[in-house]
């Protein structure tokens, strides 16, 4: 289910790599080359143009980004910080699971593969679920479904609506069939959230795979996406190798989904938070 | 009968049982007490080795060729009293995905289940097991068809994981899925569901969902089979004992971390070496339970549903 942490194994392979050659590293760290028309600017007008190149390519960015980005003067209150992975099942592969969390913590600065708060857009009041990729992929484990479930609560005790970003490979391996109950249980409070009509707006980034598509990723009252964002229920490379030859251009991205009706509307990073009022607006009045 | 490689030495005691036998009949001489023994012997040897069963040898035990499939614990359990319903109503008939109405004790169940099957010809008819989103839509519609007349429903779990190409991804898998599970939380009917063999990842969980979560001893459910785990966290296919051992994924695993309610007994040797002895204890235990969850108020018994799953997770806080 979570095959698309892969894609977080490599990304760490090549940081250790790159650590050892000094110059190429810092070269890194001033410009940054799209990955989709090679195009390079300074990591700085990188950043001002919210990740977004020219020729449109959505580059990832943190969830304190989003946060940036969305709330009104970029105020928000944080929700329940302070829960953290335990490692229930002693789960060791060919690294301890309890190590890599520690590891992660260090390098990311993050307690695990969410963040939850709530702040206003636009005047309207918005409470987040927003997923950390570079946190173990972004994979869903125990913390994700409560802090969810605990979003959730949140949302409907004080009758605002809840979006959950989602931004993950899926359900954590290193947690087993208790990950893959993340995705009832997270269901389960949805269920509540609808029942008392509060919206629920989904947002997909790249990438939305796993365990996450197959869960709250795909209940949302609507569910929008940003251009080009990998949004399935199995990778693409796991695709690839089941039928034996090369994907068609642009599948399972954004504009794929909403061409085949699982998406309500597709929007552009910089135009996101307005969209966002305007969504929330109307389900105000 | 198949054997499994450690189950190599019944086999040996087996070979000699038969070789007696056929002693017995050509030469005409009463062999009645070295077969008995013989049979002693293989009795004892299958407890010794079930009773150590390895995640892994459980793995291999819930895929084994000769274990029953969904349609034949149906076709005991209603006695033949069946009606499939067939459709989506939308694509296709997903041949992965049975559904319909049958009988026990005269009292109609909706019937859901994977089905796998059980030659070459029928393993790519119905897929391996793996359901397409218009599987998991059928058996929506089949849930809701039970919800609307009043009907139980019990569901069958036995896929390596929902289907995986092209079809699948462009149809929705994944909201397909989600959609069950999400809806599954909403019935108002009993709901019970019994893990009969592989009990993989989301396409398990896409019929799932249930107020009891049951399954037979020698079946696995985890997020992952452990040959994909081991690729993916080992980066080898070799490791597939080490995942299954990491998993924590057999019926015992999964009643300790409290994610199912309750394990079904299996005959000595597994479900495949007494298939009768098999579906008479899953359709006595699934009487046991509807008559359980029949006294409990509908709306009270889906709180209690949703509640079950929002407890699930262990974390540390503060
Ligand atoms: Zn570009």
């Amino acid at each position: 289910m979570a095959e698309e942490n892969l894609g977080w194994f490599t990304r760490t392979e090549k940081g250790i790599s790159t650590q050892t050659k000094d110059k190429k590293d810092i070269k890194e760290r001033m410009w940054y080359k799209c990955p989709k028309c090679s195009e390079v600017v300074t990591n700085q007008d990188h950043e001002d143009n919210l990740g977004v190149c020219k020729c449109g390519h959505h580059d990832r960015i943190s969830t304190k980004r989003y946060f940036e980005i969305i709330f009104d003067d970029n105020k928000y209150k944080e929700l329940d910080r302070n829960i953290t992975s335990a490692d229930p099942l002693n789960f060791k592969d060919r690294k301890n699971y309890s190590e890599r969390l520690v590891g992660m913590t260090k390098k990311t600065g993050l307690k695990d593969a969410i963040t939850t708060a709530v702040g206003k857009v636009g005047g309207y009041a918005l409470v987040i679920a927003s997923m950390n990729f570079e946190f173990i992929g972004g994979s869903m484990g125990a913390v994700v479904g409560e802090k969810i479930v605990r979003a959730g609560d949140y949302a409907l005790k004080n009758k605002i609506p809840f979006m959950i970003v989602s931004k993950s490979g899926g359900a954590r391996m290193m947690e087993a069939a208790l990950s893959l109950m993340q995705l009832a249980k997270t269901s389960a409070k949805l269920n509540q959230l609808s029942e008392a009509k509060v919206p629920y707006i989904s947002l997909c980034l790249d990438p939305t795979t796993g365990g996450t598509t197959a869960s709250f990723a795909m209940l949302g009252d609507v569910i929008i996406a940003e251009p080009g964002a990998l949004i399935g229920f199995a990778g693409p490379r796991v695709i690839k190798e089941t039928i034996g030859r090369d994907l068609p251009e642009g599948f399972q991205r954004s504009e794929f989904l909403l061409e085949h009706g699982f998406l309500d509307y597709i929007v552009e990073r910089k135009n996101l938070k307005e969209k966002l009022a305007q969504q929330l607006r109307m389900f105000a009045n | 009968m198949i054997l499994l490689d450690f189950e190599e030495q019944i086999g040996e005691l087996l070979e000699q049982l038969e070789k007696l036998r056929e002693v017995e009949a050509t030469a005409e001489i009463d062999m009645t007490g070295s077969i008995s023994e013989i049979e002693e012997k293989i009795k004892k040897k299958r407890k010794e080795i079930y009773s150590n069963l390895t995640p892994w040898q459980r793995v291999q035990v819930s895929r084994h060729p000769e274990r029953p499939y969904t349609l034949s614990y149906i076709e005991a359990i209603t006695g033949g009293d069946f009606i499939e319903l067939h459709g989506d109503r939308h694509v296709k008939d997903d041949k992965a995905m049975i559904t319909g109405f049958g009988t026990i004790d005269g009292k109609t169940v909706m019937f859901i289940g994977q089905q796998k099957g059980a030659n070459t010809k029928m393993r790519s008819y119905r897929n391996f097991g793996m359901a397409n989103p218009e599987g998991y839509r059928k058996a929506l519609r089949a849930m809701k068809l039970a919800e609307k007349f009043n009907k139980p429903i019990v569901t069958f779990l036995d896929t390596p994981g929902a289907a995986c190409g092209l079809e699948a991804e462009e149809r929705g898998q994944g909201e397909a899925i989600a959609r069950n599970i999400f809806e599954m939380l909403n019935l108002k009917v009993p709901v019970i569901c019994i893990v009969i063999g592989e009990g993989a990842s989301g396409g398990a969980l896409g019929i799932g969902v249930g107020d009891r979560v049951l399954m037979l001893e020698n079946t696995w459910y985890s997020v992952i089979s452990p040959e994909s785990c081991s690729s993916i966290l080992w980066r080898s296919w070799d490791f597939k004992v080490q995942a299954a051992d990491a998993l924590n994924l057999t019926a015992e695993n999964m009643y300790d971390q409290k994610l199912i309610d309750r394990i079904i007994d299996e005959p000595l040797g597994g479900a495949h070496t007494n298939p009768e002895k098999t579906f008479e204890t899953v359709k006595n235990v699934i009487i046991e339970e509807l008559e359980k969850l029949g006294k409990l108020d509908p709306v009270k018994r889906m709180e209690l549903r949703r509640d079950k799953f929002l407890n699930m997770g262990v974390y540390n806080e503060g």
